[in-house]
C-alpha cells in the first residue's frame, strides 16, 4: 500500500467523521443551572442533592445501556452495594467521606467483576432476567442478614466527617449539594473521556453488531465486562454518596424499582448521549418528588401514559428531539451535514 | 504483473479433498481448490451447489468431515474463525453486516483499531491518532468512499454499503479475500463502479468471488471453478470454462454467449 | 402419619397448587413471547383485571366465585382484545428494551386505574361453602380449596395440551412458535393466530387471578408484585414452551413454598439462586423451542 502524503483538508474533515462529544453550549449550560440552583432555590437543596446523585446513577446506567447495549435492570444492585459498603466503612473504620466514596466504588466494581463474566454471556431478555435475579438475591440477602446489613431497618447512626477536613455537612444540605456536584462533575469528565476513546467506539460497535465485532478479532465479552464494571463502580459511588448525605442506607436501594426509575429517566432524556441522563433524571426525580407527594396514583397513571408515548414518539428522548430539530434546521439552511450524536 | 513472481512459494490457499455431509445429504464432495497469491478466482454454480457451505468451511464456521485447508502451507483446518481472521482469511457477507448507526469512517476505524490493538484504550481518541486516520483514508480513497466518510452507514444506499463491506474486509489486511456475492442487489449503474473497485484490489492478495452475475465473473476472474451438487464440475481459465459444453448445459443454459 | 411428614406433604401440596396458579397466569405470556417474541410486562395486569371483574360480579351482582369466573374471563378477554388491536400495534417491531418500557407503562396505567376505581385495599374472593374446610387425601390433611385448584388447573392444563398437540389450530400454533417466517410462507396467518392466542392467554391469566386470589390477593399493585415470579417461570421454562412453563411453575411454586417455610425471610434467595443457575446453564430455558 502506497502512503499518500498527508493532505491537510482531507484529514481534517475525515477526523470529523469520528463522532465525539464536542464541547457545546450544553456543557456550560448544565453546570450553570446546577450551580445557579444553589443560589436560586436554597430551600430545596435536599431535593437538589438527591437529583444530583440520581443523575450520577442514571449516567452510569447510560454507559451500560446506551453505549454498550447491555440491557440491565440490575443497576440498583451496584447502588446498594456501594451504599452499604460506604456506610459500613463509616460505621467501623472512619467517617472520612472521600475514602468512603472509594470504598463504595471498589465494592461495586468487585460485584461487577464477579457477576459480569457470568451474566454477560447472555443477551436480551435472558440477560435482563439474570440481572433481576442477582438484584433480587442481594435484596433478599440484605433483608435476612440482619447482623451485617441491619435487615429491614438498614444501616444508620454513622457520622460523616467534614469533606477535606474543612466543609462540614449541615442540615440545609449546602455542603452536600456541592459535594455531590463536584463528584458528578468528575464522573462526567471520566465518562466523556471513556466515551470518546477507542474503547468507547468499540463498545458502541459491540452494541450495533456483536457478531461482526467478533469477526474483527475483538474479545467482546472482555470489553463488555470492562464497561459493566466501570458503570457499576460509578453507580456504587452514587450509592455511597446517597448513604453519606442522608445518613442512612436501606434495602429499598436494591429493588428493581431503582433501576427502573433510572431507565425511565433515560427514556425521557435520551440514551447514549450523556446529557440525556442529566435532563431525564432531573425531570423525572423532580416531578416524582413533587407529584408523587400530591397524588401517587395519578402520578403513576401519568407516568405510565408518558412512558408509552415516549417510547413510541421519542425513542431518542428529549435530546433526540432537539437533535432532530437541529438537523431539520440545518437541512433547511442547506448545511446538510449530519451532526447528530451516536 | 507476472504470475510466476507471485506463484513462488506455497499457494495462498490450498483446499484438498474437502468432504462434508449433513446426514444423508452430501454438501461437499471431494472439493479441491488452489489459490495462488494474487489470484483472481471465481466460484460459480447453480443455487444449492454448496458454494456458501464451502466458504463457511474455509472461514471456519463449519467443520469439514475430511480434507485439509492450508494457508501458505500452514494447516488451518482446525483453527477457530477468529484465528483465521487474524491469519488473514477474510470474507464479506452476502447479507451486509455493518455497524449501521456508526459513520463509515468509524466502521473502518474499528477494524483498524482492532488490528493495531487499540480497541481497548479508554482514553484519547481515534481521530487524534494519525496512524488510524491515515489508514482509514487510504481504505476509503481506494474505494471512492471519502465523500461519505461522515455519513452513517444507515444513510447509505445499498451499493455504497456493499463498498463499505468490502472496505471493512480490506482493512483487516487479508491475505485471502472471499467475496460472497458482492454484486447481489447492486444496480447496474453501481456494478461498473464495483468492477472498477475490484480491479484495484491489492495485487498480492488472493481473491475468491462467489457470484451469480456472469458479466462480473467474466470481466473479473482469471480462473473459474464450477461447483454442481457439492462437487467440482470444471476448473480452468475463463475461456476454457465458457467453451466447456457441460458447463453450458448445466449452468449457462440455452442462452449461449453471455 | 407423623407430624413432620404431614407438614412436608402439605407444603408440597400447597406448593403444587400455587404452581398451578402460576402456570395458568404464565401460560399466556409463554405463548406471547414464543410466537411474537413480545415481552409483555403488563401480562400480570390481566390476571389482576380478571380478579377485579370477578370482585365486581361478587360485590354488585351477588355472584358466587364460580359464577363470577365466566364474567372475569369474558371481561378480561374483551379488554385484552381491545388493547391488542390498539396499543400493541405500537409495541410490535420495537427493540426488547422498548417493549419492556412500553408494557411497564401499560402496567402502571393498570395499577393506577384499578386503584382509582377500586381503592387500595386487598381482596380475596370468597370461597363457596362446599369448597371450604379440609380433606383427607391419602392420610394427609389438605385444604379442600387447594384440591379443587389442582383439579381445575390440571383439567385446564390437559385441555391446553390437547388443543396444542392434538388439533389443527394447535399444529399451526406450534409452527408459528418454531419458525414464524416459515409458518407465514406456509400460508399460516401468524398474526391472526397471535391475536387469538394472546386474548385467550389473557383469559387464562384471568382464571389464575380469580381462582388464586386466596394466595395472591387482588389489589392494585398485583400487576407489579407478581411480575417477577411470572417472568421467572417463563424464562426458566423456556420461551414458547408450555411444557416448560408448566414444569417451571410447579417447581418454582414448590420451592417458593418450602423456602418460605424453612427461611421465612430468606426463602426467595434460594429461588433466585436456582433461577440464576438454570438460566446460566441453559440461557434459553429448560425446554426452549426456538
Amino acid at each position: 500500500m502506497t502512503t499518500i502524503p498527508s493532505d491537510r483538508p482531507i484529514a481534517a474533515s475525515l477526523r470529523g467523521a469520528f463522532t465525539a462529544h464536542r464541547l457545546n453550549w450544553m456543557d456550560v449550560g448544565i453546570w450553570v443551572v446546577a450551580i445557579g440552583a444553589y443560589f436560586v432555590v436554597p430551600t430545596y437543596l435536599s431535593l437538589g442533592t438527591t437529583v444530583l446523585i440520581m443523575i450520577l446513577f442514571t449516567l452510569s446506567l447510560d454507559l451500560a445501556v446506551g453505549y454498550g447495549g447491555i440491557d440491565t435492570l440490575g443497576q440498583g444492585a451496584f447502588f446498594g452495594v456501594g451504599g452499604y459498603a460506604s456506610a459500613y466503612w463509616a460505621l467501623n473504620v472512619t467517617g472520612e467521606p472521600i475514602s468512603g466514596l472509594v470504598v463504595g466504588a471498589v465494592a461495586a466494581a468487585i460485584l461487577g467483576i464477579i457477576t459480569g463474566p457470568i451474566i454477560l454471556r447472555a443477551r436480551g431478555l435472558t440477560l435482563i432476567m439474570l440481572t433481576l435475579a442477582i438484584t433480587s438475591m442481594l435484596e433478599e440477602f440484605a433483608v435476612t442478614a440482619k447482623s451485617i446489613t441491619g435487615g429491614d431497618d438498614g444501616l444508620t447512626g454513622y457520622h460523616i466527617l467534614p469533606v477535606l477536613g474543612l466543609f462540614r455537612f449541615d442540615i440545609y444540605f449546602r455542603t452536600a449539594y456541592f459535594y455531590a456536584l463536584i463528584v458528578l462533575a468528575i464522573a462526567f469528565v471520566i465518562a466523556r473521556i471513556v466515551v470518546n476513546s477507542p474503547f468507547g467506539l468499540t463498545v458502541r460497535g459491540i452494541r450495533e453488531n456483536p457478531v461482526r465485532m467478533r469477526l474483527l478479532g475483538v474479545p467482546i465479552r472482555t470489553r463488555l465486562i470492562g464497561l459493566y464494571t466501570l458503570s457499576g463502580a460509578m453507580a456504587g459511588v452514587a450509592g455511597a454518596l446517597s448513604a453519606q448525605v442522608t445518613g442512612l442506607i436501606g434495602t429499598d436501594t436494591l429493588t428493581f424499582l431503582v433501576s427502573g426509575n433510572a431507565l425511565i429517566s433515560l427514556i425521557l432524556g435520551g440514551f447514549g448521549r450523556l446529557y440525556g441522563a442529566f435532563l431525564g433524571a432531573a425531570l423525572f426525580y423532580i416531578f416524582s418528588d413533587r407529584a408523587a407527594a400530591i397524588d401517587p396514583f395519578h402520578w403513576l397513571l401519568g407516568l405510565g401514559i408518558l412512558l408509552i408515548l415516549a417510547v413510541r414518539f421519542m425513542p431518542n428522548g428529549l435530546i433526540g428531539l432537539t437533535e432532530q430539530f437541529q438537523l431539520f434546521r440545518d437541512r433547511r439552511g442547506g448545511r446538510g451535514l449530519d451532526r447528530s450524536g451516536p | 504483473m507476472s504470475d510466476s513472481a507471485l506463484a513462488a512459494g506455497p499457494p495462498a490457499l490450498e483446499i484438498t479433498g474437502l468432504h462434508k455431509h449433513f446426514g444423508a445429504l452430501k454438501v461437499t464432495q471431494g472439493v479441491s481448490l488452489t489459490l495462488q497469491a494474487g489470484a483472481r478466482h471465481a466460484l460459480i454454480g447453480p443455487n444449492g451447489a454448496g458454494k456458501t457451505t464451502l466458504v463457511n468451511q474455509i472461514t471456519g464456521v463449519l467443520k469439514p468431515d475430511s480434507g485439509s485447508i492450508r494457508l501458505f502451507g500452514t494447516e488451518i483446518t482446525g483453527a477457530t474463525p477468529e484465528r483465521r481472521v487474524a491469519l488473514g482469511v477474510v470474507r464479506t457477507f452476502q447479507i451486509i453486516s455493518l455497524f449501521l448507526r456508526l459513520t463509515v469512517a468509524e466502521n473502518i476505524g474499528l477494524a483498524i483499531a482492532a488490528q493495531l490493538s487499540l480497541d481497548a484504550k479508554p482514553w484519547g481518541s481515534l481521530r487524534d491518532d494519525d496512524r488510524v486516520v491515515e489508514a482509514v483514508r487510504d481504505q476509503l480513497e481506494r474505494l471512492d468512499l471519502l465523500g461519505v466518510a461522515q455519513r452513517k452507514v444507515s444513510e447509505l444506499g445499498y451499493g455504497q454499503r456493499r463498498l463499505v463491506e468490502i472496505a471493512l474486509a480490506l482493512a483487516l489486511k487479508p491475505k485471502v479475500l472471499l467475496l460472497d456475492e458482492p454484486a447481489a442487489g447492486v444496480s447496474s449503474r453501481d456494478l461498473g463502479m464495483l468492477l472498477e473497485i475490484l480491479s484495484r484490489l491489492p495485487a498480492d492478495i488472493a481473491v475468491l468471488v462467489i457470484e451469480h452475475d456472469m458479466s462480473l465473473v467474466f470481466r473479473f476472474a482469471q480462473r473459474i471453478t464450477v461447483l454442481v451438487g457439492g462437487a467440482l464440475l470444471v476448473e480452468g481459465t475463463v475461456d476454457e470454462v465458457r467453451a466447456n459444453q457441460q458447463v453450458r448445459d448445466v449452468y449457462l443454459g440455452r442462452r449461449g454467449d453471455v | 402419619m407423623s407430624d413432620i411428614l404431614q407438614t412436608w406433604a402439605a407444603l408440597t401440596f400447597n406448593g403444587i397448587s400455587f404452581g398451578m396458579i402460576l402456570f395458568l397466569i404464565s401460560s399466556g405470556l409463554t405463548v406471547t413471547l414464543g410466537v411474537m417474541r413480545l415481552v409483555n410486562l403488563a401480562h400480570c395486569g390481566f390476571a389482576m383485571i380478571g380478579g377485579y371483574f370477578a370482585m365486581a360480579a361478587v360485590d354488585y351482582l351477588g355472584f358466587g366465585l364460580l359464577a363470577s369466573l365466566p364474567v372475569a374471563i369474558v371481561g378480561t378477554m374483551i379488554v385484552a382484545a381491545v388493547i391488542e388491536r390498539t396499543l400493541f400495534r405500537w409495541v410490535y417491531g420495537v427493540t426488547e428494551l422498548s417493549q419492556i418500557l412500553m408494557t411497564i407503562g401499560l402496567a402502571f396505567v393498570m395499577v393506577a386505574l384499578c386503584n382509582i376505581i377500586f381503592g387500595p385495599l386487598l381482596h380475596a374472593l370468597p370461597i363457596p361453602g362446599w369448597l371450604t374446610g379440609n380433606l383427607d387425601v391419602a392420610g394427609v390433611v389438605v385444604s379442600t380449596y387447594r384440591c379443587f385448584l389442582i383439579v381445575v388447573a390440571g383439567l385446564i392444563a390437559i385441555g391446553i395440551w390437547y388443543v396444542v398437540e392434538g388439533t389443527d389450530f394447535g399444529a399451526r400454533l406450534r409452527a408459528s412458535v418454531d419458525n414464524p417466517r416459515m409458518a407465514r410462507c406456509a400460508g399460516i396467518n401468524v398474526r391472526r393466530i397471535f391475536s387469538f392466542t394472546f386474548t385467550v392467554g389473557c383469559g387464562l391469566a384471568a382464571v389464575g387471578g380469580v381462582l388464586g386470589s386466596q394466595m395472591l390477593p387482588i389489589e392494585p399493585f398485583y400487576a407489579l408484585n407478581y411480575l417477577i415470579l411470572v417472568l421467572i417461570v417463563v424464562a426458566t421454562g423456556g420461551l414458547g414452551s408450555l411444557k416448560g412453563s408448566f414444569t417451571a411453575a410447579l417447581i418454582i411454586g414448590v420451592i417458593d413454598t418450602w423456602g418460605r417455610y424453612i427461611l421465612p425471610s430468606g426463602g426467595g434467595f434460594v429461588m433466585y439462586a436456582i433461577v440464576l443457575v438454570v438460566l446460566l446453564a441453559r440461557p434459553q430455558g429448560l425446554f426452549a423451542r426456538a
